[in-house]
């Protein structure tokens, strides 16, 4: 077999001349088109979450680094990251940490859904709340409370909340970070965020009167003003005939919880540990 | 056929009668990778048009220049035209990041995984090399006809790709039995879209 020894020599000169030719350009290019990236960046973005949940209103966790060395934002600014993070942060940039927010955690604000309030319909459809809510404003008797497609549990970039047995999903505030990721997400706009060191909660968001929630849950906020009448801070007041805690004000008696005759504000004894 | 009209007919065939995803099925792998979102497969295409004009004006120039008159380029345009696309794209990222940082973070994650695109090699291939497009015009491409082709190559695959995108986006909520969910419908999808695209077969007498 004849093998041409030109076409070989000319195939390594191009393949070698093209290469070494574009090598060269990659080369000079990399050197002009060099773009300084402040290193703080990148220590900075090792140093946040990483889970891109968007809570403090940048693009991911890298925007939110660019925005932090550019002084755009506070040291503080990533929500999920609390503290520990806020201060690690501040070591990179050298600056120090004035305010200290009290971190948030997510409460679900319904003690009744599917596993206590009757349906209107069987719905067999897509499991996602959104869906469920087109189809007549969902299955529930109650247009308020929770449709427990779990819409809220696949949001959560944290991975804190679960489905609990009773169909109420149930948020671990060992792992939540109060992003509020799951806040937007829920279609009854029933999760709602609350400052770490409160313990009491009105677990109903109902807007219904007294008589016609009764009729359909039997731990719905029937707007019976007794929480209103046993606080002595005047931290929880009903309006729209719902009870609402002010928790700047709230000292977590537990008073109102005792009295409320349908159950529907909740204290929990120990702190992280939650519906 | 005078000059304008080949031009158009040359466009309208690349970009719909010969679609490069809808017709002639080149470059499915990120037809359905990166057509989740409407605003993903705006990016990819961004990319892909301003890779694949680039790619094949360089390819024509190495071909035309270098290949063809050393009399290597039948069996060696694969691997040379890869070697020049993939180092295009990387000076292209590299200028992109300097010039523009807007552009690069529309289209900055999307502009690697092109460089193994194979509708770029592809276009470079047809715009270059004789032989390959089975398109209904006399063909020996010059360099801003094939600037033209390779536009409206990537402008087609922009179409195909957004559209699909969007009925994606749609199918994606709707309640269709688990069986078909995801990618199965997907397919169906992508498979109704060609049927409809392979009606503009004919149109100009292409």
């Amino acid at each position: 077999m004849n093998i041409d020894l030109t076409l070989v020599k000319y195939a390594l000169m191009v393949m070698g001349g093209v290469g070494l030719a574009l090598g060269i350009l990659l080369g000079i290019a990399s050197r002009v088109f060099h773009v300084e990236v402040d290193p703080r960046v990148e220590k900075i973005t090792g140093l946040l979450p990483g889970a891109n949940c968007g809570a403090c209103g940048f693009p991911g966790c890298e925007g939110a680094a660019e925005a932090i060395v550019s002084g755009e934002a506070p040291a503080t600014v990533c929500v999920a990251g609390g503290h520990e993070i806020a201060g690690h942060i501040a070591e990179v940039l050298g600056v120090e940490i004035t305010e200290k927010a009290v971190p948030l955690k997510a409460w679900v604000c319904c003690g009744g859904g599917k596993g206590e309030v009757a349906l209107r319909y069987i719905y067999d459809g897509e499991k996602d709340c959104q869906m469920a809510m087109q189809i007549g404003g969902g299955c529930l008797l109650c247009v308020y409370g929770c449709l427990g497609h779990e819409t809220c549990v696949k949001s959560c970039p944290f991975g804190a909340i679960e489905m609990g047995e009773d169909k109420l999903p149930k948020i671990d505030w060992e792992q939540c970070r109060g992003c509020g990721v799951c806040v937007g997400a829920c279609p009854r706009k029933i999760i709602s965020l609350v400052p770490e060191t409160s313990q009491v909660h009105v677990a109903c968001s109902s807007l219904d009167k007294g008589k016609a929630i009764k009729e359909i849950c039997e731990v719905g906020c029937i707007a019976c003003k007794a929480c209103e009448k046993v606080c002595e801070f005047e931290a929880i007041k009903v309006k729209n005939n719902i009870a609402v805690i002010d928790y700047a004000k709230c000292t977590n008696c537990g008073k109102c919880a005792e009295k409320c005759p349908s159950k529907c504000i909740v204290q929990r004894l120990i702190t992280c540990v939650t519906t | 056929m005078n000059e304008p009209q080949r031009y158009f007919l040359l466009f309208i065939g690349a970009l719909l009668v010969y679609n490069i995803l809808l017709v002639r099925f080149i470059a499915l792998c990120s037809f359905f990778g990166v057509s989740n979102k409407v605003e993903t497969s705006i990016g990819m295409s961004l990319a892909v048009i301003f890779v694949m004009a680039m790619a094949s004006a360089v390819s024509w120039v190495v071909w035309n220049y270098l290949l063809l008159p050393l009399g290597v380029g039948e069996f060696l345009y694969i691997p040379a035209f890869i070697l020049v696309i993939a180092s295009l794209v990387q000076f292209e990222e590299m200028v992109i990041r300097k010039v523009s940082p807007t552009l690069f973070k529309a289209m900055g994650i999307y502009l690697p995984l092109i460089t193994t695109n194979c509708a770029v090699l592809a276009a470079a291939t047809e715009g270059a090399k004789k032989g390959f497009l089975k398109l209904n015009i006399p063909y020996h491409f010059s360099f801003p006809e094939t600037i033209v082709y390779s536009l409206g190559v990537s402008m087609g695959y922009a179409v195909a790709i957004i559209m699909f995108a969007a009925i994606r986006e749609r199918t994606d909520i709707a309640p269709v039995p688990g069986w078909l969910k995801g990618y199965p419908l997907s397919f169906i999808t992508a498979a109704l879209m060609s049927l409809a695209f392979m009606g503009f077969s004919g149109l100009f007498g292409l």
